[in-house]
C-alpha cells in the first residue's frame, strides 16, 4: 500500500510571546522573551516567582461566557488556537466530509487548575463532597479535542496523546500516520497546556526542574549557556492543520510544508533525568530520518527540545553530533524555549510551527540569552545564538522529549 | 419580587448565560433555558450554597423550572 503524502495547510498559535501566529513569529524573529512575574496566583512564597504566561488574553473575546466557564484554560487555549488554524486553512466546513476530519491533540497534564480548585474547595469544607458536575469533564486531558470536534462537527478519530512534554509531537505523528494510511483527509492537531498554577509551579519547583532566576526572569531561559539553571514554565497552545496532499491540492489550499516523517523512542532509564549518553535521543532522530526516508545530510535546521536544564541540553547536542556526524556543524540548531519558555504538552506544537515558519520565511529564530560558553558543548555547532539567521531551509527537524523518557521527533520539508 | 426569587434568578442568569427577561417562573431549565443535565446539577448545588440548604437528589429531580426552584427554597427557608 502506498502511503499518502501529508501537508500543513493551517496554523494557529496562542503563546507567551504572541497571541496569533503572526505575533508569535514576529516575537520569535525579534528574540522576544515571554517571561515575567506570575500573575495567575500569588507566587511570593514559591521558589520560582515568574513564568511565561499568556498576556492580554480575554477568553470571552473568543468564547461566550457560558461555554468558557465549562472549560479549563487548557481547553480554552485549544479552542482559540484551533479556530485560528481552521480559519487559516480556509477549509470549507460546509463542503468537506466531516467523517474524515479528525482531531488528535496533545496535553501533558490537562485541566490542572480545575483539579486543584476542586480539591482545595473540598479541603476547605466539612468533608461533605461538593464537587462541581463539570469538574471531571473540564479536567480530563481528552476534553480539548472533544470540544473542538463538538464545535465544528468533526467526526473522525478524536483523542489526546499524553507523553508529558512530547505530547503534541506524539499527536502530530499520529495525525501524520492516520492521513498517510488513508483514514482521514484532514486532522486538526497540536497541543495545549495551562500549568502555571499553584500545583504546577509547586510541583516542578519540588523537582528542582525550574529556573529560580527571580531577579531577571527575561534572561532565565538560557538554553546551552553555561549558567542555565532550569526551564521556565510556559502555557498556551499551538494548532496545525494536517491534510492529505491531493485533498489540499484539489481545493487550491496554501501549503506551508510537507510532513515527511515522525520518530518515536524511549530512554527506558529514569522517571525524569535524561540518559547521559542520550541513547534514546539518538534513536528517535534516527527513527525519524528512516521514517522519512531521508539522509542526515539533508537536514538544515533542528528546533531542539533545549529546555535550559543542565543535563538535558548537553545530552541532546551530543546526540545530534552522533546522529549527524560532520554535518552537525552545518545545521542551524536553536531552542525557541529561550523565548517562549516550556509549554510542556504544547511545546511540540508551537515548536513545529516555528520550524514550519522557518522553512516558509527562510529565517531561523534565535536561541536568546546566551552569554557564557559551556565547555561541555561542541563549539563547532551553530546554535543560532542571540540573533535570527537567514537561511534557505528545505528540511527542518523538531525534537521534543518528555518526563518518563518519551522522545518524539518530526521532520518538515519544503514542498518540492 | 422576593429576595429569594431575585437571588435564584441571578444564579440562573450567571450559570446559564441567559438574559434576565427569559428567567420567568414557568421557564424550564432544560427546555427553555438551554441547560443540559450537568448544568442542572450545578444549579442545584449553587442554590444549596447560596441559601445554605440541602436539596436531596430525589427532590432535586422535581425542580425543573424557575418557579419550582423558588418555591422549594422559600419552603426550605421557612
Amino acid at each position: 500500500m502506498e502511503l499518502k503524502r501529508v501537508v500543513v495547510t493551517g496554523l494557529g498559535a496562542l503563546t507567551p510571546i504572541g497571541n496569533t501566529v503572526e505575533e508569535y513569529w514576529n516575537g520569535l524573529v525579534e528574540g522576544k522573551s515571554g517571561a515575567a512575574p506570575v500573575t495567575h496566583f500569588d507566587a511570593e512564597k514559591f521558589k520560582t516567582k515568574f513564568a511565561c504566561e499568556i498576556k492580554d488574553f480575554n477568553v470571552t473575546d473568543f468564547i461566550n461566557r457560558k461555554e468558557a466557564r465549562k472549560m479549563d484554560k487548557f481547553s480554552q487555549y485549544a479552542m482559540v488556537a484551533s479556530d485560528e488554524a481552521i480559519a487559516d486553512s480556509k477549509l470549507d466546513l460546509e463542503k468537506i466530509n466531516k467523517l474524515r476530519v479528525g482531531v488528535i491533540w496533545g496535553a501533558g497534564i490537562g485541566g490542572l487548575e480545575t483539579f486543584q480548585e476542586e480539591v482545595i474547595n473540598y479541603a476547605n469544607g466539612d468533608g461533605t463532597p461538593k464537587f462541581n458536575p463539570f469538574f471531571i469533564p473540564k479536567m480530563i486531558a481528552d476534553i480539548a479535542p472533544g470540544n473542538i470536534s463538538i464545535k465544528h462537527g468533526f467526526m473522525g478519530p478524536n483523542y489526546t496523546t499524553v507523553s508529558a512534554c512530547a505530547s503534541s509531537a506524539n499527536a502530530m505523528i499520529d495525525a501524520l500516520n492516520n492521513i498517510r494510511l488513508g483514514h482521514c483527509d484532514v486532522i486538526v492537531t497540536g497541543g495545549s497546556e495551562a500549568a502555571v498554577t499553584i500545583a504546577g509551579m509547586g510541583g516542578f519547583n519540588a523537582m528542582h526542574a525550574m529556573s529560580t532566576r527571580n531577579d531577571d526572569p527575561k534572561s532565565a531561559s538560557r538554553p546551552f549557556d553555561a549558567t542555565r539553571d532550569g526551564f521556565v514554565l510556559g502555557e498556551g497552545a499551538g494548532a496545525i492543520i494536517l491534510e492529505e496532499y491531493e485533498h489540499a491540492k484539489a481545493r487550491g489550499a496554501k501549503i506551508y510544508a510537507e510532513v515527511v516523517g515522525g520518530g518515536l523512542s524511549s530512554d527506558a532509564y529514569h522517571m525524569t533525568a535524561p540518559h547521559p549518553d542520550g541513547i534514546g535521543v539518538v534513536a528517535v532522530m534516527k527513527n525519524c530520518l528512516e521514517n522519512a526516508g531521508m539522509k542526515p545530510e539533508e537536514v538544515d535546521h533542528i528546533n531542539t527540545h533545549g529546555t535550559s536544564t543542565p543535563l538535558g541540553d548537553v545530552a541532546e547536542l551530543k546526540a545530534i553530533s552522533e546522529v549527524f556526524g560532520p554535518h552537525a556543524k552545518n545545521i542551524n540548531i536553536n531552542s525557541t524555549k529561550s523565548m517562549t519558555g516550556h509549554l510542556l504538552g504544547a511545546a511540540g506544537a508551537i515548536e513545529a510551527i516555528a520550524s514550519i515558519l522557518a522553512i516558509e520565511h527562510g529565517i531561523v529564530p534565535p536561541t536568546i540569552n546566551h552569554s557564557t560558553v559551556d565547555e561541555n558543548i561542541d563549539p563547532s555547532l551553530n546554535l543560532t545564538l542571540n540573533k535570527a539567521q537567514k537561511r534557505d531551509i528545505k528540511v527542518a527537524m523538531s525534537n521534543t522529549f518528555g518526563f518518563g523518557g518519551h522522545n518524539a521527533c518530526v521532520l518538515f520539508k519544503k514542498l518540492d | 419580587m422576593s429576595d429569594i426569587a431575585s437571588r435564584v434568578k441571578a444564579i440562573i442568569v450567571d450559570k446559564l448565560g441567559v438574559d434576565e427577561n427569559e428567567v420567568v417562573a414557568e421557564a424550564s431549565f432544560t427546555n427553555d433555558l438551554g441547560a443540559d443535565s450537568l448544568d442542572t446539577v450545578e444549579l442545584i448545588m449553587e442554590f444549596e450554597k447560596e441559601f445554605d440548604i440541602q436539596i436531596p437528589d430525589d427532590q432535586a429531580e422535581n425542580i425543573a423550572t424557575v418557579g419550582q426552584a423558588i418555591s422549594y427554597i422559600e419552603e426550605a427557608k421557612k
